[in-house]
């Protein structure tokens, strides 16, 4: 039998399989204990990495949880005002085509004040990559309703739940973005299970090469948690979610390049 | 057969304790300190042995603060 291997022998630079990337850089993360943000956060870097793309990307941050993501990208990062991350991506791109460029945005800023940005940038068919993190409700500002909650869902402003006579149906931007010509690549994911992290992975890695091919906006959706707005635990939101968000706004691609 | 060996190394001043990865982890070696860190968070700890080196809690960590090591093993 071989002997026993102490901690000391397998805790060896050589044996190591996983660790953070480096281009997220070394300060800590500001959102709440397991919220999807930062796991998200995280595969967007690998993919960065692994594509060796880190001098050639520039990312757009939102106004929400994830305005400070320019602190964690160790990436070339631009402020856009609440709802504007695809115009000014649009013009990004535009100046500098062979930079890869991404937007990354929660559902208030890209469902409710950024809708009109979001749909002609889609409809346009820019070359950028949007990666929409929808968790159902505004986090930053303190848990109102977004227009992607649920009917019945609780929020601060839906204390009884979502009444849809009264607040409007949600809203699945994904598959109205889907409807447009200018889209080439449009999924949802989600990030709370390590077989979902690499299936998310794979779609946001598809999303950025995408733009080689100069084909159209490709469009990846995150259902993610809020567990502080939900008012839950990590793990009981990640469990809310798979129960009430998934039946709603399916995990899966809506639109795949007939090209592939 | 070849089976592999494993260890994690959380790094505990960034952990915020938000048990995503017990839920990961398909050896079940994972448990919340009994002590907390200085922001006073529970942090992530590892069973002496168990672990695999599979890095399913590594890639559910939202702070990824998990490094993981894996050492193939004949016998
Ligand atoms: C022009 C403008 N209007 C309103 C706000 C207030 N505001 C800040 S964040 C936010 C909503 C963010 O929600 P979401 O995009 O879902 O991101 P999350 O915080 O959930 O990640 C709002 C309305 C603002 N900062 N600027
Ligand atoms: S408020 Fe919600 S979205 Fe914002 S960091 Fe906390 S859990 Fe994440
Ligand atoms: S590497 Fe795998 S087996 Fe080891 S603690 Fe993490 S999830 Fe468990």
């Amino acid at each position: 039998m071989a002997e026993q291997l102490t901690k000391e022998d397998i805790r060896k630079e050589a044996n190591i399989v996983y660790k953070k990337t480096e281009v997220l850089t070394d300060n800590v993360l500001h959102y709440c204990p397991g919220c999807g943000h930062g796991t998200i956060h995280r595969i967007i870097a690998e993919v960065i990495e692994e594509m060796d793309i880190q001098s050639e990307t520039i990312g757009i941050a939102p106004v929400g949880c994830s305005v400070l993501a320019y602190n964690y990208f160790d990436l070339d990062m631009h402020e856009a005002a609440h709802g504007r991350a695809p115009a000014v991506a649009t013009g990004i791109k535009r100046l500098l085509p062979n930079k890869y460029v991404f937007t990354y945005q929660g559902d208030g800023d890209l469902a409710a004040i950024g809708t009109a940005e979001t749909i002609h940038a889609c409809n346009r068919g820019e070359n950028i990559t949007i990666i929409f993190v929808n968790n159902g409700i505004y986090g930053m500002t303190g848990g109102q309703m977004a227009p992607t909650t649920l009917e019945g869902m609780k929020s601060s402003t839906t204390p009884y739940g979502r009444n849809i006579k009264q607040m409007g149906n949600p809203l699945k931007m994904t598959e109205l973005v889907a409807q447009l010509p200018g889209t080439y690549f449009v999924t949802r994911q989600a990030v709370h299970t390590p077989a979902y992290v690499r299936k998310a992975k794979k779609a946001i890695k598809k999303a950025i090469q995408y733009q080689e091919r100069e084909k159209g906006l490709s469009f990846v959706e995150v259902v993610s948690n809020c567990n502080s707005g939900w008012k839950m635990t990590p793990v009981q939101a990640n469990k809310w979610m798979e129960e009430n968000m998934f039946p709603f706004y399916p995990l899966g691609d809506i639109k795949v390049p007939e090209d592939k | 057969m070849a089976k592999a060996v494993g260890d994690i190394v959380v790094d505990i001043e960034r952990c915020k304790g938000c048990e995503i990865c017990l839920e990961a982890c398909p050896q079940d070696v994972i448990t919340m300190s009994k002590k907390v860190n200085s922001k006073g968070y529970r942090y992530a700890t590892v069973a002496d042995e168990g672990c695999t080196g599979c890095a399913n809690c590594a890639i559910v960590c939202p702070d990824g603060v998990i490094t993981v090591y894996r050492v193939k093993k004949a016998g």
